[in-house]
C-alpha cells in the first residue's frame, strides 16, 4: 500500500492559558487525533469553534497559532515526521508542499505590497518557478479562478480589490507554488451567500483541475459536503465519526453529527397580519453625512405586534442603516416611522424615555455589546433601575427571574462576560433587552457570529420568548435560513431598496424576482451535488435569455 | 487633483501655519522679557537723551506690530538684524554656526539612525531572548546616563587613553573633511548614545504591533525566515511610527545639543544661543529661536508627508 500524502496519528495539541487572577496553566485542545489524506483527496474538518478543526489544519504546516504547541503525536507530510524535522525542513514544507487559505484574505495578505508580489512570493522562494514563469502561473490562476482583468489584477493592492475576489487571490496563492495539499480554513465563511457560492465553484474547480489534496474545514456542514470525498466530525479536541461525504450528510451514525446534519429545522408557522401594526415605515430615506448617495431609499414596511419582520440582505445592503434610523440614531432625510400609533421623533435627544424603553436592540457582538468590566447582574440591572427604578431586593428578585426566562438560572449573576460562552453572552444580552419590557426588539444578526447549534438555541429561545411576552422583533440578518426559521414576513433589501416584500410564504415562493432567486439559491444545501445543479440551473437560464 | 497631493498641501500649508505662530510667540515672548534693550547697550550712566535718541535708532518706539513685520520681513529676506552685543551681522555669525550644527547633527544621524533601525529588528528577531535583552539594557543604559557624563567617559577612553580621536572639537572652513570628522568623532558618538534608545525602543514596539497581524502568519505559513518576514512584511508596515519618531530625534540632534557642544567646545548654534541669552542680546535669541522652529516643525511635516505616502490606501486609492 502506499504512503498516504498525510497521515497523522495521536496527534495532542495544548496551549498555555492566562486567566486573570490565576496562575497559567496548561490546557489539551486536541486530544489525540488519526485520520489519514490521500493524494488528490479532499477532506472536510467539521466542527464548532474550539473543536480544534483550525489548530489541526496548522498542525499539517507544523504550526502553532499563538501560543498553541504541538505536544505530541506524529504528522507525516510526503513520509516523513514534520515534527521531529528540523526548522529548515518544515521551512521547505510550508509554502511549498503544504500552503494555506486563510478565513480572511483581508487581513491575511499585506496591505503594503502588490498582489502579484504576494502570490508568487513562495513559489520564488522554494525555488519552484523563476519569477516570470510563478507570474506566468498566477496570470493562469486569476483567470482560472474567475477574476477579472488576470493580467493586470495581480497589479493592485489587496485594498483595491473586493472582499470576493480577494479570497480568490488567497486561494491563487495557495496554489501558485504547485503544492501537493492545501490547507482550506474557512476560505468562504466571511462572504456574502451569492458571492460565498462564486468563490466555492472556483476552489472547487481549481482543486479538481490541479490534481491538489485538500483539507477543508469549516463549521458550515453544507458547504464542506459540496467540496469534499471524506468528512471528519470534530468536538472539543476529539474525532466524533469519519466517513466518505454520502455517509456523514445521508446516514449520521453518531448522535452529535445528525444533530449537525438536522440543524435549522426549527418550524415556525406564520402569523397573519393584525388590524394595526405596531411598527409602521414609511418612505424612508436616508444617507450618511458628508457623503451624496442616499444608503436607504423609500423603505416601506410595517410589523404587528406579536410577529418577526425579518431585514434580508446582504452587506452594504443597507438593513442595519434601516435598524439606526428606527433607533433614531440617524435621522432620514425623507419619511416617517409610526411606533405604536405614535410618530416617532427622528432625533434621539427629543424622544421621550418611554419610545426609548419599548424599542430595545440585540447586536451581532455580545462581546463588545457589554461591559467586560461589570458582572452579568449589574448589566441586567442597569435597564430596571434606569427604567423603573427598582433597587435593592425587588431589582435582585426582577433580575433572577429573567436570568430564569432566558435559560440561565442561579449562580450567573455575579460572572462578568468573560466567564460564559459566546451564547451564554448573547442571552444575556436578550435579557438586558427584555428587562426594558420593550413592545419591540431590534435584533442585528444576532447568531452570525455563533455557532450552528448555539445559533439554534438561540433562535427558539428567541421564539419562546415572543410567545410569552408577545415582543415583536426586527430581525436583520444575511442567513436565509435563520429568516425561514422565525419569520412571519419578510422584506428582501439591495442597494438600499426593499426588493421584494410580504408574508413569509409569499415572498420564498416562486414566481421570483431576479435578485430574490439569485439570493434563494445561493444558500448551500446540505445535499451532494447541490453546487453543480445550481450553476447548471444558472447556465441554463443565462443561455435560454 | 490627486487625493495625496491634496493631503500633503494641507499638511505643508498647516506647516507654514504653524511656523507663524511660533514666530508670534518667539518675538512677543521676547517683548515681554523684562529690561530695556538701549539701556542694556549703554549701559546705566547713559543720559535719557542718549537713551531716547539709541531708541529711535533702534525703532523701539514703534509699535510692537510693525515691529515684528518688519522683523519677519527681514527674516524672510534673509536679513537677521544686527547682534547688540558686537554689531555684527546675525546673519553672518549664525551662518556659520549652523552649517556646523547640521554638520555634527547629520553625522550622527547618519550612524544613529540606521543602527537604531537594525538593533531595532535584531531586538525583534530576538524577542525576549538574550539579544533583545542586551540591547535593551545598554541602550537604556546610555540614555539614562546625563550626556557630559559619556562625553567625559569617551574622552577619557577613546581620546586620551586609546588616543584615537581629537577631544577637542573646534573645526573651521580651513579643514578637511576628514580633520573635521577626527575632530567631531566623539560628539558623534555622545550623540549617538543618547538618541539610539527611543529610535531603537519604538521601532521595536512598532514592528512587533505589525507582528501580530495576518499577514505575517501567512508569510511564516510561506516557509520564510524570521529576518526576510520582519524587514519584508513587517518593516513597510511599520514605517510611520518609525520615521515619527526618527524625526523627533533629528530634531534634538539640531536643537538640543547645547550641552554636547559645550562639553566639546564645538562651535555650534547651541552655544551660540546660550551665550547670547546670557548677554540679553534678543535679535540673537529671536533669530536662533525661529530657525530651531523652523527645524522642528520642517522635520515633523516630513514625517507627517512621509507618514502619508508610506500608506497604500492613500498612495492608490480605489
Amino acid at each position: 500500500m502506499t504512503e498516504p500524502l498525510l497521515k497523522v496519528r495521536g496527534l495532542k495539541i495544548g496551549a498555555r492559558i492566562y486567566p486573570p487572577g490565576e496562575r497559567p496553566r496548561d490546557i489539551a485542545i486536541v486530544h489525540g487525533v488519526d485520520f489519514d489524506l490521500e493524494a488528490g483527496k479532499v477532506l472536510g474538518l467539521i466542527g464548532e469553534s474550539g473543536a480544534g478543526k483550525s489548530t489541526i489544519g496548522l498542525a499539517s504546516m507544523a504550526y502553532g497559532r499563538g501560543g498553541v504547541e504541538l505536544t505530541g503525536g506524529e504528522v507525516w507530510v510526503n513520509g516523513r515526521d514534520t515534527l521531529k524535522s528540523g526548522m529548515r525542513d518544515v521551512r521547505s514544507l510550508r509554502g511549498g508542499e503544504v500552503t494555506y487559505v486563510s478565513q480572511s484574505a483581508a487581513a491575511s495578505f499585506n496591505p503594503a505590497k502588490k498582489i502579484m508580489e504576494q502570490v508568487t512570493e513562495a513559489a520564488i522562494l522554494h525555488k519552484k518557478f523563476t519569477k516570470k514563469e510563478a507570474e506566468e502561473r498566477a496570470i493562469l490562476l486569476f483567470d482560472k479562478l474567475g477574476l477579472p482583468d488576470p493580467e493586470n489584477i495581480g497589479q493592485r493592492y489587496p485594498h483595491q480589490v473586493s472582499g470576493g475576489q480577494l479570497q480568490r487571490c488567497m486561494t491563487a496563492l495557495a496554489l501558485c507554488p504547485e503544492p501537493d495539499l492545501v490547507v482550506f480554513d474557512e476560505p468562504t465563511t466571511a462572504l456574502d451567500v451569492t458571492t460565498q457560492i462564486d468563490v466555492l465553484a472556483a476552489i472547487k474547480e481549481a482543486i479538481r483541475d490541479t490534481g491538489v489534496a485538500a483539507l477543508y474545514i469549516t463549521h458550515d456542514l453544507a458547504v464542506v459536503a459540496q467540496v469534499s470525498d471524506h468528512i471528519m466530525v470534530l468536538q472539543q479536541g476529539a474525532m466524533v465519526e469519519y466517513g466518505t461525504t454520502d455517509q456523514i450528510i445521508n446516514n449520521p451514525q453518531e448522535e452529535y453529527t445528525q444533530a449537525l446534519v438536522s440543524v435549522r429545522s426549527i418550524k415556525h408557522i406564520e402569523k397573519e397580519p393584525t388590524d394595526t401594526p405596531l411598527l409602521r415605515v414609511e418612505h424612508i430615506t436616508a444617507r450618511y453625512k458628508g457623503t451624496n448617495f442616499d444608503v436607504l431609499k423609500d423603505v416601506n414596511v410595517e410589523l404587528h405586534p406579536g410577529q418577526t419582520l425579518a431585514i434580508v440582505g446582504e452587506s452594504g445592503s443597507g438593513k442595519s442603516t434601516l435598524a439606526r434610523v428606527i433607533t433614531s440614531l440617524l435621522p432620514p432625510s425623507e419619511g416617517t416611522i409610526t411606533f405604536d400609533g405614535r410618530v416617532l421623533s427622528p432625533d434621539l435627544a427629543t424622544r421621550p424615555l418611554e419610545d426609548l424603553r419599548e424599542l430595545q436592540m440585540i447586536y451581532q457582538m455580545a462581546d463588545t455589546a457589554m461591559n467586560p468590566r461589570q458582572t452579568v447582574g449589574t448589566i441586567i440591572g442597569r435597564p430596571l433601575e434606569f427604567y423603573f427604578g427598582l433597587k435593592g431586593k425587588a431589582k435582585q428578585k426582577r433580575i433572577q427571574e429573567l436570568l430564569d426566562e432566558i435559560e440561565l438560572g442561579d449562580g450567573f449573576q455575579d460572572r462578568y462576560p468573560a466567564e460564559l460562552s459566546g451564547g451564554q453572552k448573547q442571552r444575556v444580552c436578550i435579557a438586558r433587552a427584555l428587562a426594558a419590557k420593550p413592545k419591540l426588539i431590534i435584533c442585528d444578526e444576532v447568531t452570525s457570529a455563533l455557532d450552528p447549534l448555539v445559533a439554534d438555541g438561540i433562535l427558539k429561545l428567541l421564539l419562546k420568548l415572543q410567545k410569552v411576552e408577545d415582543v415583536s422583533y426586527l430581525f436583520i440578518t444575511h442567513d436565509l435560513a435563520t429568516v425561514k426559521a422565525i419569520a412571519d414576513s419578510i422584506a428582501v433589501m439591495f442597494q438600499g431598496e426593499v426588493v421584494r416584500y410580504g408574508p413569509k410564504s409569499r415572498v420564498l415562493s416562486p414566481p421570483f424576482d431576479d435578485y430574490t432567486d439569485l439570493l434563494l439559491s445561493s444558500v448551500p444545501e446540505m445535499k451532494l451535488g447541490w453546487l453543480e445543479d445550481v450553476l447548471a440551473n444558472r447556465k441554463m437560464e443565462s443561455a435560454g435569455n | 487633483m490627486h487625493p495625496i497631493l491634496k493631503l500633503i498641501t494641507q499638511r505643508v500649508a498647516l506647516g507654514l501655519m504653524l511656523l507663524f505662530a511660533a514666530s508670534i510667540l518667539i518675538f512677543g515672548g521676547t517683548m515681554m522679557l523684562p529690561g530695556d534693550v538701549a539701556q542694556q547697550i549703554l549701559g546705566q550712566s547713559a543720559t535719557p537723551v542718549a537713551l531716547e535718541n539709541l531708541r529711535a535708532e533702534l525703532g523701539l518706539n514703534d509699535p510692537p506690530v510693525t515691529r515684528y513685520f518688519q522683523w519677519l520681513g527681514g527674516f524672510l529676506t534673509g536679513d537677521l538684524g544686527t547682534a547688540l552685543t558686537n554689531g555684527r551681522d546675525i546673519a553672518e555669525s549664525l551662518g556659520f554656526r549652523l552649517r556646523n550644527t547640521l554638520f555634527l547633527a547629520f553625522w550622527a544621524a547618519v550612524i544613529s539612525v540606521p543602527l537604531a533601525i537594525f538593533l531595532g529588528l535584531l531586538a525583534v528577531r530576538y524577542k525576549d531572548r538574550i539579544p533583545d535583552k542586551v540591547i535593551s539594557a545598554v541602550t537604556l543604559t546610555t540614555i539614562s546616563i546625563p550626556e557630559f557624563m559619556i562625553g567625559y567617559i569617551l574622552i577619557y577612553w577613546v581620546s586620551i587613553k586609546a588616543g584615537w580621536f581629537s577631544s577637542v572639537a573646534i573645526i573651521n572652513d580651513s579643514m578637511s573633511l576628514g580633520e573635521k570628522l577626527n575632530a567631531i568623532a566623539i560628539p558623534v558618538m555622545v550623540l549617538t548614545l543618547v538618541v539610539l534608545a527611543h529610535m531603537m525602543r519604538m521601532t521595536r514596539a512598532a514592528i512587533l504591533n505589525v507582528m501580530q497581524s495576518a499577514y505575517i502568519e501567512t508569510a511564516e505559513l510561506k516557509g520564510m525566515g524570521m529576518l526576510p518576514i520582519i524587514a519584508k512584511h513587517a518593516f513597510p508596515n511599520a514605517i510611520a511610527p518609525i520615521v515619527n519618531v526618527v524625526m523627533i530625534n533629528l530634531a534634538y540632534l539640531v536643537v538640543g545639543v547645547v550641552v554636547v557642544e559645550v562639553v566639546f567646545a564645538y562651535p555650534g548654534m547651541g552655544q551660540y544661543l546660550v551665550d547670547h541669552v546670557a548677554k540679553r542680546d534678543v535679535p540673537v535669541v529671536q533669530a536662533c529661536g525661529l530657525i530651531f522652529a523652523a527645524v522642528y516643525i520642517g522635520l515633523n511635516l516630513i514625517a507627517d508627508i512621509v507618514s502619508i505616502l508610506a500608506n497604500p490606501r492613500l498612495r492608490h486609492p480605489k
